[in-house]
């Protein structure tokens, strides 16, 4: 059998040990007429079958490494340094568990540290979390954090324009609670904050690609006494400025972007930081530094009350297993990567971005939307988006994502991501193609 | 294992180093407006052979699967298998957006649909979603459900979770997200849930129960069907936490036995690594009355295509996209390794080598129920005046074994929770039995020898008061 | 295992003490032997009404968190900022310099429905 040591002679020897004569005694608790059901499935194949036939089905998708790929959306294409997985995938950090007996688990706590380091850095803040399920699943958590600190407020104000996805969990995760979620258009500053709202939400860029500058909006929140929420992308932060520093009380990203595959949605990377403030507020685990009993430094989970295995009903989330191989994997990406990488992945997303943008104005009936943007803007199209994405895709061009199918009335909307991945050759062919697409 | 102190990244910085070369920016440059500017951006800058080497020199600082037995009660830390690896990381996989369309990721739904249908048919329910990132976030989603469901029934004021005192923190902690009570049910002297109170509990703002089975004692619930149908007579629904699923494939299907909603965690009994706290992945699986609730969107089949699509009265989405994807594939790979017959001798030579160590050890260290138990089992450190779990868990870590799960349940004082998993080899298992032994020993003649460990890590024991007293939890230059 | 004797006590282990027109709040020495060494501990704000049987806060060590309920209802005059830097004050000297909040009680016969110290000793198995 599969992936089983023990010999018949082994099992035999530990039935006589344990005063059993077959294995099927072990199992007299389970009702007769319960045991042993049978399975309706095949039988077990060797190794070089199960990976002929995975890969069989792995081919049978389109691959961003093929095309001139302009797709983003909430995931992308960005370059992953090859150490980032051949480091990631040892053994001794693959295959070891939650860090719970902290003297042999230094590896895995210092890594989470020095994630927490970094990430503070990026976002402006003082205290990051070891990472949740994802972006939208941080921001459920952290709209959550800032309505518990106080339950008589009930508004919570998101942008029209946050990513669609992003709004639907947030409705699953509030669907219990007497709250009422607003959203506002534009520019944040411009949201309605009064005494009753807990908290407003703002996406930088915006999930249309547009940046709008924060510190108004975090004032004007503040004023109200309401929390300011800003979801990011946390290589936006390594060139503009941090949402730390334009006064965010709270900041979830999604970090998929740093060394992670896009691996059809998932495994990401939900990214927490908040003020020290709110430090004991915060979900997930955390990592801190301690001393031991001769001096020595060391890491270990700490806050650890706050969590579900101590504070069971009253705990501020449910969360146990997070994402910890990819948070790891963003902690090797940013480290490789360093001040100089960060400036120049983003600086080299934000050019190509740039330049795409002023080919596609010039085409004729196409006309970029958005003002300020990072590495996505949306595009006015003369024909439907979903049209040319049809037309170009078959021809190893996909050319963004055509808005309509989030909101079937932005039907001449396309939302275009250039990343570092994105040549010029590949830029000026996307400026050909849509022109031809149009016709 | 690794003993030097190894500095952080910002301490091995070195100005105008990256570890990674980009190719040249080949279009012109757009100035950023100052006022969005940011100023410095103090991150590390550290060489490549420095990155390299400081993250394989912290890895050797870890006890992991595939160096330690690892004998964590309740996590299942099974072998790991390359192949998962291999599978999960084909390029086909990792170049595929969510968005791309489902005309362009036939492979990618497929592959979810039949780990539904397999994960169906390993727990005996009707439908399954595989959107759920951990099985805490799996628990959400069935309290969720639940809720729903009974809303939709006109049963609004059923707001409440029975829960056993013997269950997981996660399980009242999503009870809570979900904005429900909860009352919890005590066990009787066999560590079943006592069924009088259980009868006594049964009213009707009873929303459901949620039940561990085997329970986190390691015992299978032997009343499980009957604890279902009064349940179910009341009005409630039943949530099953599958968390101790590996003593149950090919052995029993708790979907054929009332159980109307459960999670699976996949990094548990379905081999796919902890990876130092996840990803995991937890599967949500229905009977007929809750499946249409279930959280999406789902994989389904139509005629000969495969699509993505929100069941009819789903609860909604649990997290962006369609679960850990990376995760599901090393499900697949592993289930397809198994098949029907592996699946059945994974759950038998669990409960083969957990009941083995019982035996073994139960003369030094009290068991509390002595009956056999299913794939775990929960014994009791108070072996010598003056030594706790804690010394016992400490001093193993000297001896090349990471420690069992220590203080949980709660409901057994200085619990030591002892899960081998199947893969684990009669020679390893009787290397930790020695082990646990000697322990036994020393703690009654040399107990300071327990005090003292671990003596052979990188760290002591770490001071976590003054840890959490005055938090340091970031690089502060 | 001390028990303050001019203080009253409420099951969930708060003492109140009055002190002229205040009442002293904090938590008795069988609780905080029971939490162990605490990390923290969350006031409510100075000015904020709390009823009886209510949390005004939490109190956490590493292994444990409890809500701290009020065990006469009033308004927070004053809390121990001292709790902030050095919340082992607490385990030290709970009845003293641990002090946790003192309340304007809104009913001063509140005080007499908690336990006396005697009754209290009982119930935690002292004398």
């Amino acid at each position: 059998m599969p992936y089983i040591a023990n010999t018949h002679a082994d099992r035999e020897a530990m039935l006589a040990a344990i005063g059993k004569k077959k294995v099927e005694e072990l199992f007299e608790d389970i009702p007769e007429s319960r045991r042993f059901p049978s399975l309706d499935m095949p039988k077990g194949l060797s190794e070089l079958e199960v990976l002929r036939e995975v890969e069989a089905l792995s081919e049978k998708n389109m691959r961003a490494d093929r095309t001139a790929w302009f797709l983003g959306a909430g995931a992308y294409n960005h370059f992953i340094p090859s150490l980032v997985p051949a480091l990631a995938s040892r053994g001794e950090f693959l295959t070891a568990y939650t860090p719970y007996q902290p003297e042999v688990s230094q590896g895995t706590l210092q890594a989470i540290f020095e994630y927490q380091s970094m990430a503070a850095t990026l976002f402006g803040m003082a205290v990051v979390n070891a990472s949740h399920y994802d972006g939208a699943t941080a921001l459920a958590e952290a709209v959550l954090m800032a309505w518990r600190a106080d339950e008589t407020r009930s508004r919570i104000l998101v942008p029209e324009d946050l990513h669609p996805e992003y709004l639907e969990v947030l409705t699953t995760y509030f669907e219990s609670f007497p709250v009422k979620v607003e959203r506002y258009k534009g520019d944040p500053a411009a949201a309605a904050s009064d005494a009753s709202t807990a908290c407003v939400v703002a996406s930088y860029p915006t999930f249309s690609g547009e940046i709008y500058p924060l510190s108004a909006a975090a004032e004007k929140a503040h004023a109200a006494g309401a929390l300011f929420i800003v979801h990011t992308d946390p290589l936006l932060c390594a060139i503009l400025k941090s949402p730390g520093e334009q006064g965010a009380d709270i900041v979830t990203a999604e970090g998929q972007c740093l060394g992670n595959s896009m691996n059809f949605g998932g495994p990401y990377l939900g990214m927490m930081g908040a003020t020290t403030k709110l430090m004991r507020k915060i979900p997930g685990r955390i990592v801190g530094e301690a001393k031991d009993h001769e001096g020595r430094k060391g890491y270990v989970l700490t806050l650890t009350a706050r969590e579900q295995h101590i504070r069971r009903e009253k705990a501020i989330s449910n969360i146990c297993s997070n994402q910890g191989l990819v948070m790891l994997q963003s902690c090797i990406y940013m480290a490789a990567m360093g001040a100089q990488g960060m400036k120049t992945v983003a600086t080299l997303c934000r050019n190509k971005a740039h330049f795409a943008a002023s080919l596609i104005n010039k085409v004729p009936g196409f006309k970029v939307a958005t003002r300020e943007f990072f590495k996505e803007f949306t595009v006015l199209t003369p024909v439907p988006a979903e049209e040319i994405y049809a037309k170009l895709s078959g021809r190893g061009v996909v050319p963004g994502f055509p808005m309509s199918r989030y909101d079937a009335s932005r039907t001449h909307e396309l939302l275009v991501c250039v990343t570092e991945m994105n040549t010029r050759n590949q830029i000026e062919l996307l400026a050909s193609s849509l022109e031809e697409a149009s016709k | 294992m690794n003993l030097r102190p190894e500095p952080l990244v910002y301490e091995l910085s070195s100005a105008g180093r990256t570890g990674c070369a980009l190719p040249s920016c080949d279009v012109p440059e757009y100035e950023i407006p100052a006022a969005l500017a940011r100023g410095k951006l103090a991150l590390p800058e550290l060489d490549e052979l420095t990155v390299v080497r400081h993250f394989t020199r912290l890895s050797q600082k870890n006890y992991s699967i595939d160096t330690e037995f690892y004998p964590l009660g309740s996590c299942t830390m099974k072998y790991n298998p390359k192949a998962n690896e291999t599978a999960a990381n084909l390029p086909g996989w990792r170049n595929l957006h969510p968005l791309a369309g489902a005309e362009h990721s036939q492979g990618a739904i497929e592959l979810v649909y039949r780990l539904q249908k397999s994960l169906a048919e390993i727990g005996g329910f009707s439908a399954v979603s595989l959107q759920p990132a951990a099985g805490a976030h799996g628990e959400l989603s069935g309290v969720f459900m639940i809720r729903a469901r009974q809303l939709a029934k006109g049963q609004g004021r059923r707001v409440k979770m029975l829960i056993p005192d013997s269950a997981h923190g996660t399980n009242p902690a999503s009870c809570s997200m979900a904005g429900m009570t909860t009352q919890t049910i005590p066990s009787n002297a066999e560590g079943g849930i006592d069924m009088d109170a259980l009868k006594a509990a049964l009213d009707d703002t009873v929303a459901g129960i949620m039940i561990t089975n085997p329970n986190t004692l390691g015992l299978f619930e032997r009343n499980i069907e009957e604890i279902a149908r009064l349940v179910h007579k009341a009005g409630g629904l039943v949530y099953g936490d599958g968390a101790n699923m590996n003593a149950l494939t090919g052995v029993f299907k708790p979907g054929q036995a009332g159980i109307d909603v459960m999670h699976f965690n996949l990094h548990k009994t379905f081999s796919t690594p902890h990876g130092g706290g996840g990803p995991g992945a937890g599967m949500v699986a229905a009977g007929p009355e809750l499946a249409p609730y279930l959280p999406g969107p789902v994989a389904v089949k139509k005629e000969s295509r495969f699509a993505m699509e929100m069941p009819e009265h789903s609860i909604g989405r649990m997290k962006a996209f369609y679960g850990n994807f990376g995760v599901l594939v090393r499900a697949y790979a592993y289930i397809l390794t198994l098949g029907r017959d592996g699946l059945r001798s994974l759950a038998e030579n669990a409960v083969l080598n957990a009941n083995y160590l019982k035996v073994k050890l139960e003369g030094a260290y009290k068991v509390k129920y002595p009956r056999a138990c299913m794939h775990e089992f929960v014994a009791m450190g108070d072996i010598a005046p003056g030594v706790h779990t804690l010394d016992i868990a400490k001093r193993l870590i000297d001896l090349g074994f990471h420690p069992p799960t220590i203080y949980f349940p709660l409901i057994v004082p200085e619990a030591l929770m002892i899960e081998p998993t199947e893969t684990e080899s009669k020679a390893t298992l009787d290397a930790f039995i020695e082990a646990m032994l000697e322990i036994a020993r020393e703690a009654a003649e040399k107990p300071e020898l327990l005090h003292d460990a671990p003596s052979i890590t990188p760290v002591g024991r770490l001071d976590e008061v003054a840890a959490a007293r005055s938090p340091v939890l970031c690089y502060r230059g | 295992m001390s028990i303050d004797s001019k203080a009253r006590y409420a099951e969930s282990h708060e003492y109140a003490r009055l002190d002229g027109a205040e009442v002293v709040v904090g938590i008795s020495d069988h609780a905080q032997a029971e939490l162990g060494d605490i990390v923290f501990v969350e006031l409510p704000a100075v000015g904020k009404t709390i009823a009886k049987g209510q949390t005004f806060g939490v109190v956490e060590s590493v292994k444990a968190a409890s809500d701290l309920y009020m065990p006469v209802g009033g308004t927070v005059v004053a809390v121990n900022a001292a709790l902030e830097g050095d919340p082992a004050l607490v385990n030290r000297d709970c009845y003293g310099e641990g002090w946790m909040l003192r309340v304007k009680p809104s009913d001063a016969a509140q005080l007499d429905v908690l336990m006396d110290a005697a009754a209290y000793g009982a119930t935690v198995g002292e004398a």
